[in-house]
């Protein structure tokens, strides 16, 4: 194959190698969407993440001179 | 006075918000730059002439030594992300070593095919239970069982402290590995490439070599960046969703 001496084992080295490093890509991205409409869908329902309910402290006075 | 900023820089990213945000900004340069040094290695790697003992064979230099590095690189990094869940207790650390796993198996994987595929031609055999291929496999193994554990252990709390601790004791894995071709005699060769100056192959082959393994190595960092920060999200989630049933009860 492509002229190579063992090409075949070269070919199917490669196309294994591709294979395996897209299907991480591809599953990363995948799982990021996921979890992203997961969060979207809890919000929607009225969760709330624990921080939210904390209060917001008053800003330093001194912080901005 | 920039110890003190490293530092308080290094802890601010325990912060999982603060780590979300410069992933958000890290991850689309680094996915840019293994791009193009993955598309280089290959180019220079194909052009590359034929070794004088392996011939075409010497094409799987360009993807199985980095496969391996990685595979090893990512255990080493598990290695420390357990000690940072045990010593320092940094709510990051479990979530790196979590994210880790999977892709240290799918790289160790990658090494152990792309292995046995340039053993047939050039050994006569797929496999030998030589040291070095035999603890490979066993890091293979090791992944397996540590993403079982993971998935078995339904608190994350508990889950964190067992595979940190099934971590640091597989570390013991990781220098038997690298010296296996030295402490015995094994049918795998001694590593003699990894250096400009000083290495037994050709520059022809080498810097194709060398570039895919900085690609390999970003491509490692670009994935395990972003499966932490799924795994953020995914922890996230999960607590929004056990706050919301506590307030419903």
């Amino acid at each position: 194959m492509f002229g190579w001496t063992h090409g075949g084992f070269i070919v199917l080295g490669y196309a294994i190698t591709a294979l395996v490093l897209i299907g991480l890509v591809v599953w990363v991205v995948i799982d990021h969407r996921a979890q992203k409409r997961r969060i979207a869908e809890l919000e929607a329902r009225g969760a709330r993440r624990r921080s939210a309910g904390r209060p917001v402290r008053a800003p330093d006075p001194g912080a901005a001179s | 006075m920039a110890t003190v900023s490293v530092v308080s820089r290094i802890t601010g990213l325990a912060n999982p918000t603060r780590f979300l945000a410069l992933a958000g900004r890290v991850i689309p340069w680094l996915a840019g730059v293994t791009a193009v040094l993955l598309a280089v290695g290959l180019v220079l790697g194909f052009r590359a002439p034929p070794d004088y003992q392996q011939g075409d064979m010497a094409k799987f230099l360009y993807i199985h030594p980095p496969a391996a590095w990685v595979a090893m690189l990512t255990y080493g990094v598990m290695a420390v992300a357990a000690l940072g869940t045990l010593v320092w207790k940094h709510p990051l650390a479990d979530v790196a070593a979590k994210a880790a796993a999977p892709i240290g198996a799918a790289f160790t994987f990658v090494g152990l095919v792309t292995g046995a595929l340039w053993g047939r031609p050039t050994w006569g055999t797929y496999w030998v239970w030589d040291a070095r291929l035999t603890s490979f496999l066993v890091l293979f193994i090791l992944y397996l069982g540590l993403i079982a554990v993971w998935r078995t252990i339904e608190d994350p709390t508990r889950a964190a402290r067992v595979t940190a601790i099934l971590i640091l004791v597989g570390s013991v894995n990781l220098p038997i590995i690298k010296f296996s071709v030295e402490w015995w005699n094994t049918l795998h060769q001694a590593s003699g490439a990894l250096s400009l100056t000083d290495s037994s192959v050709d520059t022809s082959m080498l810097i194709p070599m060398l570039i895919m393994l900085l690609a390999f190595t970003l491509l490692f960092l670009t994935l395990h960046l972003t499966a932490m920060r799924n795994e953020i999200l995914r922890r996230r989630a999960r607590t929004m969703g056990l706050l919301a049933a506590g307030r419903a009860a």
